[in-house]
């Protein structure tokens, strides 16, 4: 007998009774105002930076500055320019040396200050965790109160990949000093367009 | 080599001021979750839809792995499953053997230390790197993690500092939390870049979509397994979950419990490999389905890892997770210790107050300190608890089963205690160590209720 045979047939064998799933009541769950107002309060909390703009004619500019700067400085968002499409075959060794990454995403979640990305939206896997510095865009409108209604809005399993990601990387692995820039990024800024 | 909880323990608290830096530090992060905690209304609601989730899901366990697994091979995952640590580590060996990998790294995983693969590997010649910032420390140190949550919880920056200097070439003497994080950070991006492998934990896979969540703050699970062209993800059968919507309701709880975060940094989920990279997925048992099948303790399958039972246990804050000697420790590893090696793990169920406390906090509501409790039944029904341990639970169980004796026998021992201080405080009552011994009331409570339960009732 496989290992594979052996484990489900020991599993049915001793598992219990069937048991009925719960119905989730969504009425129970917390509200907010202000989903952007929470949205801020608790990214900015967790280290992010947060700034609500009118629209992208701001980070269109700033791009353009930051591409003049001479960093590596990789746009994955359409609406701001060009798309730095030759990332997506890029290696670590090369990703290792971005400087800022702008990436959009799909929603974000105003109980927790994180944002959902997908791969398609990252151009390259790696891009949002190495780069130095992640700019991320979402609409004012994409912002919900919790993970319920994030999970409502998208679909983890349309693309091979995505990720919630809620400000830059951090540790406190050191006598529980919180330090920010473990391995991911240093900083995480979020531009709110509404 | 191995030794019991209360000798580990001991050597532990020898060092007082670091066993309180220890203690509070942990209720520091507990009190932290109850201010997540309370920060959503419906946060018992939470609890009790995780808790029936985690029923449900045992109860159906065979059904969602056949599921998971169709749906995971459909989006081009390699399946394997291993029915003990020895399997597990020899599938990870023959991946790394078929590619001829050198460089690997691993991000957190429970399971691989469960099944000690690191050693495993090393017996080998195949070295792996730990990416963890807490684990490195660890391993560069050669200890084990103490913590499920906090590897290094157990460390100084003193210690830290030194450990670097060593291995890291830092600055001699300098304890700066930022400056020792960057320069793991340049060490590990190294490491990272030029991977060939890379090894994460899971912490819940889907039965409806055939993919995987894993959670970190640090980023190194992504780091790895974007860059490397072979990755692997090893998981207990029990982090099975029914469907995607139900991951909102684990990672509102699991972060919240752990370090009253509101969520982890990256919750990143994968369910296909990108373009020429191999994604693994390996399915253990180890003595998982053996648990499935106990009535009084198939509940601690549903544990998420979260620690909270760790941080908020007055046992673990005061004795470190070393003193457990096992891959996990706390409360819930008193629980699962037990049944993957009886013997050698029999006094674990005995470092608890079974104050209840784990029971509280346990975000999918198991039952811990009960199964505690039940684990010692067995364990002295068994035969495997030392006599000094076996008297006196032969000794309470007479006496808690004869009411009479029972009360001629506290009257006599808090008249003893008056009259006689010495016989309590000596070194044969284990209870003295590093206490000194209560005054004894003057009467039982059963005495004073008698007296003044009856006057306060009309
Ligand atoms: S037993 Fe409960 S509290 Fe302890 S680690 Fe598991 S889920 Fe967390």
């Amino acid at each position: 007998m496989s290992a594979r045979e052996k484990i489900l047939n020991a599993i049915a064998s001793n598992q219990p009774e069937l048991t009925a799933l719960p119905l989730m009541d969504k009425n129970v769950l917390i509200r907010y105002e202000d989903v952007y107002a929470q949205f801020k309060t608790v990214l900015e909390s967790i280290g992010g930076k947060v700034k609500l703009i009118p629209s992208l004619t701001e980070l269109k500019e700033q791009l353009i500055a930051d591409k003049a700067s001479g960093n590596f400085v990789v746009n994955a968002i359409a609406d701001l320019g060009k798309l730095d499409n030759q990332v997506a075959s890029f290696t670590a060794l090369d990703l290792e040396k971005v400087e800022k990454a702008y990436i959009k995403g799909t929603a974000g979640v105003a109980e927790n200050g994180a944002v959902w990305i997908y791969e398609s939206q990252m151009l390259n896997r790696l891009l949002p965790f190495i780069c130095q510095h992640l700019i991320i865009v979402i609409d004012i409108a994409a912002i919900v109160a919790t993970m319920h209604q994030a999970y409502e809005n998208i679909d983890v399993a349309k693309e091979g990949f995505g990720a919630f990601i809620a400000g830059p990387s951090k540790t406190a692995d050191i006598e529980q000093s919180l330090v920010i820039g473990a391995h991911g990024a240093r900083s995480a800024t979020i531009y709110v367009v509404g | 080599m191995k030794t019991t909880h209360a000798a580990l323990a001991e050597k532990f608290i020898a060092d007082e001021p670091r066993t309180n830096w220890h203690d509070e530090t942990l209720w520091f992060v507990r009190e932290k979750r109850d201010k997540a905690a309370h920060g959503l209304p419906e946060w018992e609601q939470l609890r009790e839809w995780g808790s029936q989730i985690k029923n449900h899901t045992l109860s159906n366990l065979s059904n969602y792995l056949k599921e998971f697994e169709e749906k995971a091979v459909a989006n081009g995952i390699k399946v394997h499953w291993a029915a003990d640590g020895d399997e597990h580590n020899k599938i990870i060996h023959d991946i790394i053997r078929k590619h001829n990998i050198q460089k690997i790294v691993k991000s957190k995983s429970m399971l691989t230390e469960e099944c000690h693969l690191n050693e495993y590997l090393q017996e080998h010649g195949i070295e792996v790197v730990d990416t963890d910032l807490g684990e490195r420390i660890v391993q560069f140190r050669k200890e084990p993690p103490s913590h499920i949550v906090l590897p290094a919880i157990h460390l100084k920056k003193e210690d830290v500092s030194a450990t670097f200097h060593e291995h890291l070439g830092t600055e001699k003497g300098n304890n700066d939390p930022q400056y020792l994080t960057e320069a793991a950070r340049q060490h590990l991006r190294d490491k990272f870049v030029q991977s060939q492998l890379a090894i994460t934990g899971v912490n819940f896979a889907v039965a409806e979509t055939g993919g995987f969540v894993v959670c970190t703050n640090e980023g190194n699970a992504d780091m790895g397994a974007h860059t490397a062209p072979v990755h692997i993800a090893c998981m207990g059968f029990e982090k099975i979950i029914p469907k995607a919507e139900h991951l909102s309701v684990f990672l509102r709880l699991l972060a919240r419990s752990a370090t009253g975060q509101p969520i982890t940094t990256y919750s990143s989920h994968f369910h296909k490999p990108r373009p020429n990279q191999e994604m693994h997925i390996v399915i253990v048992d180890n003595g998982r389905s053996r648990q499935l099948g106990r009535e009084d303790f198939r509940n601690s399958l549903k544990c998420i890892r979260c620690a909270a039972c760790f941080n908020t246990c007055p046992v673990y804050r005061r004795s470190g997770g070393h003193s457990y000697h096992t891959a996990v420790a706390g409360p819930i590893g008193s629980i699962l210790n037990p049944n993957l090696d009886m013997k050698a793990n029999a006094d674990l169920p005995f470092a608890s107050t079974l104050c209840g406390s784990c029971t509280n906090v346990c975000p999918v509501k198991i039952n811990i300190h009960e199964q505690l409790w039940k684990w010692r039944q067995i364990i002295v029904a068994e035969g495997y608890v030392a006599a000094s341990k076996k008297m006196g639970m032969m000794g309470m169980d007479f006496l808690l089963s004869r009411p009479t004796v029972y009360r001629f026998a506290g009257k006599m021992g808090r008249w003893l205690m008056r009259i006689l201080p010495f016989v309590t405080n000596n070194k044969l009552n284990v209870w003295y160590k590093q206490r000194e011994m209560p005054e004894p009331p003057k009467e039982s409570f059963r005495d004073w209720y008698l007296k003044n339960g009856k006057t306060n009732k009309k």
